[in-house]
């Protein structure tokens, strides 16, 4: 317990990190973004909306792990966003249960 | 009762052990984030309620959101969304240089991400205005000939967009009180922890935005 | 008092109370301006306790118009605000915050070995939310209340002319004042525990106000937003539930029960987390299960997400999803007879002593009992299709609701009134309050049962003449349970003025808050304790009270 607060401590000086990283992950989402908008143009169907989706989950993926600095938190954090996850995610698949069957 | 009674034995038996860590650790910051990751779930969550009804939305009416999303124009969206992407960076920027003590720079930054909060909602602003003007709005002329998918398609793009915008307009209000705490060095570089929380609030704003685009403006 | 108080120590310090400690601001600002986690429990218990007999008064009435059939006394306009309010009230003022905000506030902190929550002053933030929440309550009722139950179902709630804005804006209020409630509560019990609380050695009431906090934050923004929409569709026009704009009114029912079923959960699972401690305490022996008591918590909590369809088997919704959702709704009951049968094991070959809050906790097991039972019959397809909206599920929900987390409420009360006010309450008037509580309890909410199996629908002003004998058997219970609950508040008012002084740990306690003054002073503890043992370990239980 007490090591665990004790890194909780010193977290600060554990993730500081140099500006190049953060540049990196920008150009990164910059270019998801081109990505997404390039490929909204192509006729794909069905799967526009899903690779839409992979595409901003993995942006959001990003911005969480490098600029809400989640990779480098105590997995506690993990866990609960995972939670928040799960549940929001079982909040829209009961409601659809309703919309396909009906 | 002052605010140093807050502090729990526990912290201040780990910060008498490590004595090198000092006074100004008088302070939880890990808890201080916690308490702001809790409050970001809630704001998850709150627009999480508007997404599942856009979901069974544009489920039951995929062909109407496909002609109301021609309305709306893909580049001031992907503007939007780079505007907002770099004020991101910029953010995460300025606690690097708060932590190299760059006050100046850190400063920069934020000033940098005040701007771009502010070209998002004037951009936002000709957006809206552009569509109260042709009569796309509720109870408006050109809203009342259209179809019922395409009503609750603007339903939802308004009150969406809006309370987005709202929450772009509270983010540059804790970031310009947190400049003015920082100009006053009561943000330190070792004592940045409200500078960071100000930050992932950004970067909530951030990531719904990277949702709401695809979903509103990428409908083909 | 039922068993020896343990002597003070001689030559033990004068400790100064927290009531008696000297902040920075004078009188009444020293309670509106202060950040003590005590302070704020105890405005919060008073503020509730009004909410709570002005809610009690609208349901009094509701019942006496229901005397005779016919108009009674009221209008039916006038009948469809009073059962608005007086759900709105209860539910969002009184049931939802009840324990967590009273007894989660002074309490939670010191059974951690905390000094206060983490964020006090958000703490404050909270309380003064939940007044500004009750005020416009309040106010809704003189500018045209609404008639839509507290529901405030589409589209009747866009189309009515009655003032749905303002009760829903204040709902969204408290939503938010619950939010940041829950908000320091995890992050307290993340944080804050003294050195040597690991999770598994906290007391149950403390999981059970974790896995609470856990829904309040996860849950409230749900219904938050719905609000805003109602609002917004009100007075903008926007299309987003509205039928005649192409909205799905079930979407609606949809939002507002992924919310309101898990807040029923919000209701009881920091009040069943009493029971835990209550019977440990007085069956003199730890309790059984420690384990899967505290992990039911989380497991009531988790399911309560997955089953809020069963409120909505008529509405219209598809086939596929009523039979799922009644399918997880029996799940509920698994963890929640885990804890039940725990009890009972707990109790099994311990020294049960019946003191009054024993005896509102033993009352609670029996009239929960039959509320759960009765929850089954309403999460069963077919039979919910005969008694939905009917007297039925009344009976049901306020045996679950008021003789769940109502007679809890009581019960924390008797068992912590010594620790809050430092003194006591007369034990006997305590129990009689309770037994006459109860006997009314019943006698107003059973009868509910058979009319609603007899077709008795709810929220009409009106019914058939068959219906009068039960009808008139609620009416006449409902006044000899007002009567316990009145006994039972005067009897504390004056334990409150008149009581002996309470020593610091009147019942053989085991958990932390027992090893402080009563009342506890300014910062709880002179030195955060280091546990070592687990929360309802009985072994050196005097030496551990002595040691103060």
């Amino acid at each position: 317990m007490d090591s665990e607060k004790e890194k909780a401590i010193h977290e600060h000086e554990s993730h500081s990190h140099e500006y190049g990283v953060y540049i990196l992950v920008f150009f990164g989402l910059l270019a998801l973004t081109a990505i997404t908008v390039s490929i909204a143009g192509l006729n794909l169907g069905s799967l526009t909306l899903t690779v839409a989706l992979v595409i901003a989950t993995i942006k959001t993926c990003l911005v969480a792990n490098y600029f809400m600095h989640v990779k480098f938190d105590s997995p506690i954090f993990k866990v609960f966003i995972a939670v928040c996850i799960v549940i929001f995610a079982t909040m829209i698949g009961l409601t659809f249960f309703d919309l396909i069957f009906r | 009762m002052s605010q140093n009674s807050d502090l729990t034995l526990h912290q201040q038996h780990v910060h008498e052990a490590h004595a090198h860590v000092g006074e100004h650790t008088h302070r939880d910051d890990v808890g201080s984030k916690m308490g702001m990751w809790l409050f970001l779930f809630t704001e998850v969550l709150l627009f999480g309620g508007m997404f599942i009804l856009y979901a069974s939305y544009r489920f039951m009416y995929s062909d109407a959101f496909k002609v109301a999303a021609e309305h709306l124009d893909t580049y001031v969206g992907a503007i939007n969304t780079i505007i907002l992407l770099a004020s991101s960076c910029a953010v995460v920027l300025a606690i690097v240089s708060l932590q190299k003590k760059n006050k100046r720079l850190c400063l920069g930054f934020l000033w940098f991400t005040l701007a771009c909060g502010a070209a998002f909602m004037v951009n936002k602003y000709f957006e809206w205005g552009h569509k109260i003007e042709i009569g796309i709005y509720p109870k408006g002329p050109a809203l009342a000939e259209m179809s019922e998918g395409e009503v609750l398609f603007f339903g939802l793009y308004y009150v969406m967009t809006g309370l987005h915008g709202l929450h772009i307009i509270i983010g540059m209000i804790f970031i310009g009180v947190i400049m003015a705490m920082i100009q006053k060095n009561k943000i330190t570089h070792d004592n940045f922890q409200k500078l960071e929380n100000s930050g992932l609030y950004w970067h909530l704003v951030d990531v719904i935005w990277i949702f709401l685009f695809p979903l509103f403006y990428l409908i083909h | 008092m039922a068993n020896g108080s343990i002597a003070v120590p001689a030559g033990r310090e004068e400790v100064v109370d927290f009531y008696k400690h000297e902040s920075k601001h004078k009188g009444i600002m020293s309670w509106l301006l202060t950040v003590d986690h005590k302070r704020i429990g105890l405005m919060y218990l008073v503020v509730m306790i009004g909410f709570f007999l002005t809610a009690m008064t609208l349901g009094f009435f509701m019942r006496l118009e229901m005397l005779t059939p016919g108009q009674t006394l009221m209008k039916p306009q006038t009948y469809n605000t009073l059962f608005t309010l007086h759900g709105v009230i209860m539910v969002f003022l009184f049931i939802i915050p009840g324990v967590p905000a009273v007894f989660g506030n002074f309490i939670m902190p010191i059974q951690i070995g905390a000094k206060d929550v983490i964020f006090p002053r958000l703490n404050l933030l909270s309380w003064y939310l939940y007044i500004f929440g009750g005020i416009l309550a309040l106010i809704s009722i003189f500018t045209g209340a609404a008639d839509t139950g507290w529901t405030f179902y589409v589209p009747y709630s866009i189309r009515t002319t009655t003032n749905v804005s303002l009760t829903v804006f204040a709902a969204f209020v408290l939503g938010f004042s619950s939010i940041l409630t829950g908000l320091n509560f995890v992050t307290t019990i993340h944080r804050m525990r003294a050195p040597g609380m690991t999770f598994f050695k906290m007391p149950l009431f403390v999981w059970g106000i974790y896995a609470t906090a856990w829904i309040q934050i996860l849950a409230t923004p749900v219904v938050g937003i719905t609000l805003v929409l109602v609002i917004l569709e009100r007075t903008l026009g926007i299309g987003v539930f509205d039928p005649a704009l192409g909205g799905d009114p079930i979407l609606y029912q949809h939002l507002f029960w992924i919310y309101s079923h898990p807040a029923v959960y919000i209701m009881i699972l920091p009040a069943m987390g009493v029971v835990s401690d209550i019977i440990a305490t007085f069956s003199k022996k730890p309790i059984f299960g420690y384990t899967p008591i505290a992990m039911s918590s989380l497991a009531i909590a988790l399911v309560g997400y997955l089953v809020w369809g069963h409120h909505m088997f008529t509405s219209g919704m598809s086939d596929t999803s009523r039979v799922i959702f009644s399918l997880l709704t029996f799940l509920v009951a698994i963890p929640t007879g885990v804890k039940v049968f725990n009890w009972v094991a707990s109790l099994y070959r311990g020294s049960i002593e019946i003191t009054a809050p024993m005896l509102y906790t033993l009352c609670f097991i029996f009239v929960f009992s039959i509320g759960g039972l009765t929850g089954l019959v309403l999460g069963t397809l077919n039979t919910d299709i005969h008694l939905t909206d009917t007297y039925f599920v009344v009976a049901h929900f306020h045996y679950v609701m008021f003789g769940g987390m109502g007679l809890l409420f009581f019960a924390s009360l008797h068992y912590w009134f010594p620790k809050m006010f430092g003194r006591m309450y007369n034990e006997k008037i305590a129990k009689l309050a309770c037994i006459i509580f109860v006997i009314g309890f019943n006698g107003l909410y059973f009868p509910m049962f058979i009319m609603g199996y007899l077709g008795m629908p709810r929220r009409y002003y009106d019914y058939l003449p068959e219906f009068q004998t039960y009808h008139v058997i609620a009416t006449v219970s409902s006044w000899i349970m007002i009567s316990g609950i009145l006994l039972m508040l005067a009897n504390l008012l004056r334990g409150l003025r008149h009581g002996s002084t309470a020593p610091e740990n009147p019942w053989d306690a085991t958990t932390l808050e027992w090893t402080v003054p009563s009342p506890p002073p300014m910062e709880n503890f002179d030195e955060i304790p280091v546990v070592t043992k687990g929360p309802y370990d009985r072994e050196g239980l005097k030496e551990a009270s002595l040691k103060h």
